[in-house]
Parts: C-alpha cells; structure tokens; sequence
C-alpha cells in the first residue's frame, strides 16, 4: 500500500479495521446558469447515464459516499446571522456565473485515486471537476 | 571541515530528506529531523571525524532524533502513533548510528529519491511550485537561496513552499512512484521542472550575469541522479545529454566583458570537450533505443550544433529535420520558430523569413526570441524593417547582458541603413 503524507501515521499504523480514508469533495463545475436545460435531449439523457453509471462504479468499488446534484445557483438564498439579526438575500454567495452544478463525496486512498476519479467524472459529465480533501 | 559538511549536504541532503519523509510520513517533521542531524554533525565531526557512510549517518541520527522528538511531543495522538510506528519499522533505532547496518538502507534510499522527485512534481502543484519545492527538498536549496535564483521576493517564495507542502498534506498525495500506466505523464512533469531549473540558471530571466551556474549544476545533477534511477526511460537520458550538451557551450557564451555571444560567434576550441563526449554517447545510445521524445530530439540537434568544428559546418539540414520531427511529435510555436531560423540557415535568410511569416504569429507576438529571430533575419536579408524588430526584441528582454548585445546588433542595422 503506498504510504501518503499525513495519512501514513494512521493508515500504515491502526490496524485495517479501524482505518479511516481520506474523502475527497468531487464538484462539477458548470460555467453558466442552467435554468433552461432541457433534461430531455438525447445528449443530456445520455450524459445523465453516463454519470448514474459512473456512480455504480463508484459504489461497486467502496468509494462512495454522497452525491447531489444542484437546482440552479439562481435558486440559491444566503442567510446571514449576526448577533440576533438574521438577514436573507436572494442569489447565490459567490457572484460570479461559474458555480457548482452537483457534486460526489468519495473515499479514495490518496489523492492520485481521487483524481482517476474526477477524471472519468469529467469525462461523464463532460465538464471540469474540482476536487478538494475533507478536512479529516 | 566546513568544506566537507557543504560538500556532503549537498551530496546527501535531498536523499536524506527523501527517506525521512517516508519515515515520519510528514515533509515538515522530515526537513526538521535532517537540519537537526546536519547540526549535530557540525559539532561531532570535527573532534570524531566524517563517518565512512555520512549520508547513512545523517539519515540515522535524523531519524533517531525525530523519535526522540515524537515522544517528546507526542501530546498529539498522531505524533505519538507515529513514533510507535518508527520503533516497529523495519529500522530498528539505533543507539549508535554510526555502526548502523548501512547496505540496505542505500538501496532504499534510492527509491525514496524517485518517491520525492514525483511528489515535488505532481500534477495537482502549479510549475512554479515544483520547482521551488524540488530545489528544496532535493536540491537542499534554502528559500533565500530559490527566491534570489528565480527574482522571486523571499515571503513570496516562503509562502509558495509553504502551500505547496500544505496541499499535498491536507490531500493525502501518495508518497510512491506511479504506476506504469501513469508513469509517461507523471515522468514528464518531472522533466519540465529539472529543464525548466537548468533553463533558469542557464539564462537568468534577469538580474546582470548572463548565467547562474548553481541552478545549472543542481540541474545537471539532478538529471544524473534521475537516469541512474530510471536507466531505461530515453526521455530523461534525453534531457541529460541536451542539457549536459548546452552546459558544454557555456565558457564560450560570454565575453571577457560579460557580454554575450551568439551561437555563431562562438570560440568553438572553448567548448567542454568532456561533457560532450558525455552527451553525445547519451544521444546515441537514445538514438539506438529508436523511442524519440522531445528532449531526445532536441538533445540530438545540440548535438549536431557540437559536432561543427566551425558554425559553417554545421549540418543544417539535419537541424531542420529534427525540428520537423520535434514539430510533428509535438507541435508548437517555438519549435516552428526554431525551425524557421533553421531554414534561414540553410536556405538563406529569405526562405527563413518566408517560414515565419507563414507561423500564427499571435502565440509569438511576445515572445523575445521571435522577435530576436525575425531582427536578425530582416537584417541578414537587408531589410529595413529590422530596426523596429530589434527594438521589439529589446523592449521584450529582462536580461541586461542580452539586452546590450540585441543593442549593439540593432545600432550595427541602423548605421548600415
């Protein structure tokens, strides 16, 4: 098994039983607002299998562990608590047109699996995948 | 005795960290344990002497003090599992680590170099972090040292090796060579970033000596260390003997007066004869291989450049079939510029300006050597226009040393019209 940096102290040590792998937040990156999509074309029929099966795979290998797939960010509403005041606004946080579309949370040994991994999650969704570790 | 520390850090540091990293399975604590064992060496060599196996000795005694450290601190449970795991490891800690059994911890050592070149340079790291963090961790270069060599201000730099180390961490990278499915990607990222650390140092992007011969070096060397590693991947024999063959050039590419020389102009007798007998026997081991790759092709067009007695004799046509073969295995603008240049040599500077005028000139529009390349073209062929072109170039070039050879090359255009 190859040794990864910090993990080592706990995956090479603890016993297999109690060995926790790091996750990996996989997102799906689109760059404009997807309000219209038609779900019905045939490409996006096919897409949608595409990634159902890539999340099969995932299952079948022990990586999974979450997946969602977002309503629109113009759906979104930011709620703000400061002291006793809670403010709402309508709108996502981040301004800008690229936002996260869905996403996966995986198991994977190390980074360099978590990366197969979002490799053939771009290639099903046929968009960028960003991936970023859970905080342990 | 000084001498013989530097000599033996810089030998044996990249090597050390690299096993000790695979030991305690944390960069930071890794780097810490081999300065503390270089420190304690400082105090014991000079009343004990140098051990027969210093690089064994340090990696020992960092070790054994990284233990020693562990339990001290080991308030933090992974601190303290880690040092449970040093004591059950296949080295066992020893009180003296001078009479450690050193054999088999050499062999290891080798791979973990591999392990840390592939871990500098992975992937999911910007190229400049590589760099930074491979002269680092391999090249024993501390941050004063990267930032100076690269102009990069020192926080700046700190906080680059800092992050870069932080990523790797928080992700869990593997410490491991890739699999051979991963491995012509993986390989050639570590190649980038040894060229891109020899290209540095062989024309400093700026600052007022043309060349910074300690990148160069650390460069080469770590080419050495890579090929004796990876004997049977012609890529990074490739990039040994391009840069060993470049290096070779090296006395002859400044004046007394520190100003440059071009190519053509250069005293040939100065060459180094022994690097390039190293290069060239590299180039044709490559060349029975029969597996070419980019450094390859361009190792074997600076070999034939060393192969002309005079820069008459050079066999251009062969220049520009390796070009075209480079071009064909992996297009770019620069190799097409390089092969226009080449053309100009041997068909004469208006053929080279034909092929020029025919490259997608917006990839190149600020790009110093194409501007470099066409001036001289232009003047060669008694245009004009080359006036302008220099002056392009010149605006373009950070280098003071080749900024005043492009100015005397322009006011030499510029008094013939």
């Amino acid at each position: 098994m190859p040794v990864s940096i910090r993990a080592v102290a706990f995956v090479e040590v603890m016993t297999k039983e109690t060995v926790t792998m790091p996750q990996y937040l996989l997102s799906v990156c689109f760059d404009e607002d997807y309000d219209d999509v038609d779900l019905s074309t045939p490409e996006n029929q096919a897409q949608m299998a595409r990634t159902a099966e890539l999340t099969a795979e995932m299952e079948r290998a022990g990586a999974w562990v979450f997946l969602a797939g977002l309503r629109p960010a113009s759906s979104a509403t930011v709620v703000r608590a400061d002291g006793g005041d809670v403010s709402m606004t309508d709108g996502p946080y981040a301004e800008t047109k690229e936002q996260m579309g869905g996403f996966w949370v995986i198991e994977a040994p190390d980074l360099d699996a978590a990366l197969e991994w979002a490799a053939k999650a771009s290639t099903a969704c046929e968009r960028p995948i960003e991936v970023r570790p859970v905080h342990a | 005795m000084p001498d013989v520390l530097a000599d033996v850090f810089r030998r044996e540091a990249g090597r050390c960290t690299a096993t000790l990293i695979r030991v305690l399975g944390d960069i930071d604590l890794a780097e810490d344990a081999v300065a503390e064992a270089f420190a304690i060496a400082a105090e014991k060599w000079p009343t004990q002497g140098v051990p027969p196996n210093p690089g064994a000795w340090i990696t020992t005694t960092a070790r054994n003090r990284a233990i020693d450290r562990l339990r001290r601190e080991s308030t933090r449970t992974d601190r303290h599992v880690a040092a449970l795991r040093l004591e059950s490891d296949d080295m066992p800690p020893d009180p003296n680590p001078e009479l450690a059994a050193v054999d088999d911890f050499v062999d290891v050592v080798a791979d973990d170099q591999l392990r840390l070149m592939f871990l500098c340079c992975h992937p999911a790291l910007a190229a400049d972090a590589q760099v930074a963090l491979t002269l680092r961790l391999l090249g024993g270069l501390d941050t004063p040292e990267i930032a100076r060599a690269f102009l990069v201000a020192e926080p700046t730099l700190a906080q680059r090796i800092v992050r870069a180390k932080r990523k790797l961490r928080d992700n869990h990278a593997p410490y491991r060579i890739p699999r051979p499915a991963e491995l012509p990607d993986r390989l050639h990222a570590v190649l980038v970033a040894i060229y891109l650390i020899y290209t540095e140092g062989h024309t400093a992007t700026t600052g007022d000596s043309l060349t910074r011969v300690d990148l160069s070096r650390e460069a080469i060397r770590l080419g050495r260390v890579l090929t004796e590693l990876m004997p049977d991947e012609p890529e990074a024999v490739g990039l040994l003997a391009l840069t060993l063959l470049t290096e070779a050039r090296r006395p002859a590419r400044t004046a007394a007066d520190g100003s440059m020389i071009r190519l053509a102009d250069q005293d040939r007798t100065q060459w180094d004869r022994p690097l390039i007998t190293e290069g060239h026997t590299l180039v044709r081991a490559c060349l029975r291989r029969d597996q070419p790759g980019p450094f390859q092709i361009q190792a074997a067009i600076a070999a034939v450049h060393a192969d002309a007695a005079t820069a008459a004799a050079t066999d251009w046509s062969q220049i520009v079939a390796l070009y075209d073969q480079l071009h064909a295995l992996r297009p770019h603008a620069v190799t097409a510029l390089n092969r226009a240049v080449a053309l100009g040599e041997l068909r004469g500077a208006a053929a080279g300006l034909d092929a020029l005028d025919s490259l997608d000139v917006s990839l190149l529009e600020d790009y110093q050597p194409y501007h470099a390349a066409r001036a001289d073209l232009l003047a060669r062929a008694g245009r004009r226009e080359a006036t302008a072109a220099y002056d392009r170039a010149i605006e373009l070039t950070a280098n003071p040393t080749e900024r005043r050879f492009l100015e005397r090359q322009r006011n030499e255009v510029a008094d013939r019209t």
